[in-house]
């Protein structure tokens, strides 16, 4: 599939005018990235471009020996006459649109996004475009979020009742971004909270970039005995029923993720709980945010693409899907 | 109304059975008498009749989310559960108020049977406007007839014996045979002054734990403690005669009423206050036992014509003597009852009801031996039972086991796959399996079971990374991955591709070792049919 400015290719998107990917798949010369997971920035090219709040995530996880590059939202480059700029995507601190326009034709490659606000990151925007590039993990109507009030709530009230009973609470969320969104939610006052090692490197690179989180204490700086009742531990879900649990005593357990909207991956993951937090579009979002940016072509890739692209299509928009890979919820990096 | 919903999430969310069973006992202790009986109605596995044609369901609620009806379907497959896709397509509605359970089912529910098209509608969709998605999804449950949650009717017994304090023995055998969820049934299920009496009503049966194949009969104890019988493939049943009737239960609780007119014809003879438990088979006048697929034949039939009661005879295999002379003798030990059983049956003479004949065997050895001979008798292995056990209620570890023959298998290559239900859904877990015909791989069997899930989500991601196409729901992928199937039984088929049918085909392990080229072929698969096996 290819129209003026952007192509598919067993690599990932590519632009032929300004020679570099967008969120390519194996390591390339030139990769333009929306944002930190390791689905969309690949460890191993030789040059990254990104927004610069997503400048301690990617120097944190890809490899030290690349060149990088960072634009503040809205500011633009120009590679062979090809103008790039990044503008927020809502999905994680440091997410961003692709902005690309060449010759009065402009393509925006959303990346992962959803639209609400989140508190640990910079709002989506729709931007006008000729070409709009969008994902689908949640592209069907069972997908539908709640405010993110309500998920707090719940969430917190959960860790209530739970300290009450004297046990630990253990949420699950990944390592980077829904991790730091989930602390953002937690009410400090019920208690302390502790982080997994791979959640506190992420909440380290959080707060260097100056997003406000509630205080943490990594569960390793903690030695010998000690009362885990009515804490609360934000983890990976690998984590989940591993030898490392054992410390916590009693547990109730608890997953965060879009997955969760369906019992039978809230079962799966044999969690006492399952809250429904994404940094996803779900369906609603995902009509809306195309009727915002009003392109005339749409490209639907990573999810329920061919669902989202037939519906789109007997709506009155030429959308394509562009890859079948779908997204499963055991890709533990992100959802 | 929310109370019962809330049981139900309660169930849904937790895996350990105790916390089932004490989510269960609050709420027989708190429910009223009328919501316990319907609670006790559905949790046990009854439903209602269909109160309103799915196909029906599904376009209202298109038409209500605005979706077109392709797109509710794909969202089905992605859920895999009906009522729960109502609840999640549909935009959410408020609760305006918490009618009782009885209410909701009698009020609201049962008369939709009766209203024509429009009016169901109409119902529905303000049944609709008023449920958010949990509760929503518990009555669409209710609705659709599909209403089952980790509960077994084990479960829900123990819950009512340990709320009301009256043993769970009585407790089960209170809810055995057609009971009706009113007030009063429930208050007389947990009354300790209740004489039970009615006629119709069997004895819970006593199911028996397999032996693990690999590791054989040996840990159970000594082989002098035990009998051996044969493991028939038939219906397991029970036969009561009391007050001058009889009554044939299945294990599933079903009244099997015309079925089996020689069996009833027979249980004539047998004295007032007996019950029996034994195994329908579908047996020639030599005793010779047949196939499975044959007594399938007579299964489903209300009522049996003459060239089919000629063509598959039926007699009832007894194993077992419940009830001897209006006494319930099930605590007595095992030996004990089968000599009563001896006793009762010489007295009656008669072709259609037969004893079991006892396995001879001094050591584990010998009964392998005769085990290894349970295909030509068309068994599917021995059954060993304890000599000084009692008739069990349900499925209690130790006193009977069933040890199966080894299953056939074939190493297939998995070319369709689908998406799975329940705890499944949304997740590659159905697939169809071929075998090499030639240069064609011809599909053979679909299989469900047998991966864990760690392999579930590797085969899942790799049905999503090498779809070739799709058709509906179901994917083709490039043949690639080759796993070990077994089955129970085979026999030609007509209606089959394959020109094979397979019983209870499952998947015995993922064969990494192996290409396509090294699964096995159709003729493989031929030579293990029963007749071939006989010629060659």
């Amino acid at each position: 599939m290819m129209n003026e400015l952007l192509k598919t290719t067993e690599l990932g998107l590519y632009c032929a005018a300004g020679g570099f990917y967008v969120d390519p798949r194996q390591p390339v010369e030139r990769a333009v990235v929306t944002h930190a997971h390791t689905d969309h920035a690949r460890w191993g090219c030789r040059h990254y471009l990104a927004a610069k709040t997503s400048e301690h995530l990617l120097r944190m996880r890809m490899n030290p020996d690349a060149e990088f590059q960072f634009l503040e939202y809205a500011e633009s480059l120009t590679i062979g006459g090809v103008e790039i700029s990044f503008h927020p995507a809502g999905h994680m601190l440091g997410s961003a649109q692709v902005r690309l326009e060449h010759r009065g034709r402009v393509a925006v490659v959303s990346g992962d996004y959803k639209l609400g606000d989140d508190p640990t990151c910079a709002s989506w925007e729709p931007i006008a475009c000729d070409l709009f590039v969008t994902e689908s993990t949640f592209g069907l109507p069972v997908y539908r979020w709640q405010p993110d009030e309500l998920i707090n709530a719940s969430i917190n009230q959960w860790w209530r009742e739970s300290r009450d009973e004297g046990k630990c609470c253990v949420l699950y969320g990944y390592a980077v971004g829904k991790s730091q969104r989930l602390l953002a939610s937690l009410d400090p006052g019920l208690g302390p909270i502790y982080t997994h090692g791979a959640v506190e490197k992420g909440v380290e690179a959080y707060r260097k970039t100056g997003v406000q989180l509630p205080a943490t204490t990594h569960v390793g700086a903690i030695s010998g005995k000690h009362d885990w009742r009515g804490a609360m531990v934000v983890a990976v879900p690998s984590a989940h029923g591993t030898p490392w649990m054992r410390k916590f005593g009693r547990t109730s357990t608890a997953m965060a993720s879009g997955w969760m909207a369906v019992r039978g991956a809230r079962r799966r993951r044999a969690v006492d709980r399952g809250f429904v937090m994404s940094d996803h579009v779900d369906w609603p979002s995902l009509l809306t945010a195309v009727k915002e940016c009003d392109p005339e072509l749409v490209w639907v890739t990573h999810g329920y693409s061919a669902a989202v692209a037939r519906y789109l299509n007997e709506n009155g928009r030429d959308a394509r899907v562009i890859d079948n890979h779908a997204r499963s919820e055991t890709d533990d990096d992100d959802s | 109304m929310i109370r019962f919903c809330q049981l139900y999430h309660a169930i849904d969310s937790t895996t350990k059975t105790n916390e089932k069973v004490t989510a269960l006992a609050n709420y027989f202790a708190s429910a009223p008498a009328e919501d316990a009986a319907w609670a006790t109605y559905f949790l046990s596995g009854s439903k209602l009749r269909q109160l309103v044609p799915t196909k029906l369901l599904r376009e209202w609620a298109a038409e209500v989310a605005d979706i077109p009806a392709w797109l509710f379907e794909e969202s089905y497959h992605a859920v895999g559960d009906l009522a729960e896709t109502f609840s999640l397509v549909v935009p959410p509605g408020t609760l305006i108020n918490d009618d009782s359970l009885t209410h909701w089912i009698e009020q609201r529910l049962v008369p939709l049977r009766t209203l024509d098209e429009v009016r169901q509608r109409e119902a529905i969709l303000e049944i609709w406007r008023q449920t958010p998605a949990s509760i929503r999804l518990v009555i669409m449950k209710l609705v659709t007839g599909a209403f089952r949650v980790g509960v077994s009717k084990r479960l829900v017994t123990r819950a009512i014996a340990q709320q009301s304090g009256i043993p769970a023995d009585v407790i089960a055998h209170r809810l055995m045979g057609d009971w009706k969820p009113t007030p009063l049934f429930y208050q007389r299920l947990v009354d300790p002054n209740v004489q039970d009496t009615i006629h119709s009503q069997p004895y819970p049966f006593c199911l028996a734990h397999p032996i693990d194949l690999a590791r054989g009969p040996e840990g159970l104890g000594e082989p002098s403690d035990f009998v051996a019988e044969w493991k028939w493939d038939g219906i397991r049943g029970q036969l009561i005669r009391r007050a001058g009737r009889t009554f044939i239960w299945s294990r599933g609780e079903e009244l099997m009423e015309n079925r089996w007119p020689e069996i009833e014809t027979a249980a004539k003879s047998l004295p007032d206050g007996t019950v029996l438990d034994g195994e329908i088979l579908a047996t020639l006048p030599t005793g010779e036992v047949l196939p499975f697929a044959q007594l399938q034949r007579r299964i489903n039939r209300k009522t049996v014509g003459k060239k089919l009661l000629s063509e598959v005879p039926v007699v009832f295999q007894a194993f077992d003597l419940l009830e001897h002379a209006g006494e319930d003798i099930r605590v007595l030990p095992f030996i004990e009852r089968r000599a009563r059983l001896e006793t009762v049956l010489a007295s009656v003479e008669q072709n259609h009801l037969t004893i079991t004949s006892i396995v001879a065997g001094n050591d584990w050895q010998d009964w392998a031996e005769v085990r290894e001979t349970s295909r030509e008798m068309n068994a599917e292995g021995l059954m060993l039972k304890r000599k000084d056990a009692a008739y069990d209620v349900g499925r209690v570890r130790g006193t009977w086991w069933k040890w199966k023959i080894e299953p056939y298998s074939i190493d297939a290559v998995l070319i369709y796959a689908q998406k799975g239900h329940g705890k499944r859904s949304s997740l590659y877990t159905d697939y169809t399996f071929a075998l090499w015909d030639g240069e064609t791989l011809v599909p053979v069997a679909k299989a469900y079971s047998g991966l864990d899930d760690k392999e579930i989500s590797q085969v899942d991601r790799f049905v999503r990374q090498n779809t070739k196409d799709s058709f509906g729901p179901v994917r083709s992928v490039t043949p690639t991955l080759v796993m070990e199937i077994a089955f129970e039984g085979l026999q030609r088929s007509t209606r089959h591709k394959s020109g094979i049918a397979t019983r209870f085909p499952r998947i015995i392990r993922w064969r990494h070792d192996k290409k396509i080229t090294d699964a096995n072929s159709l003729q493989d698969l031929m030579a293990l049919l029963p007749e071939s096996q006989i010629s060659s």
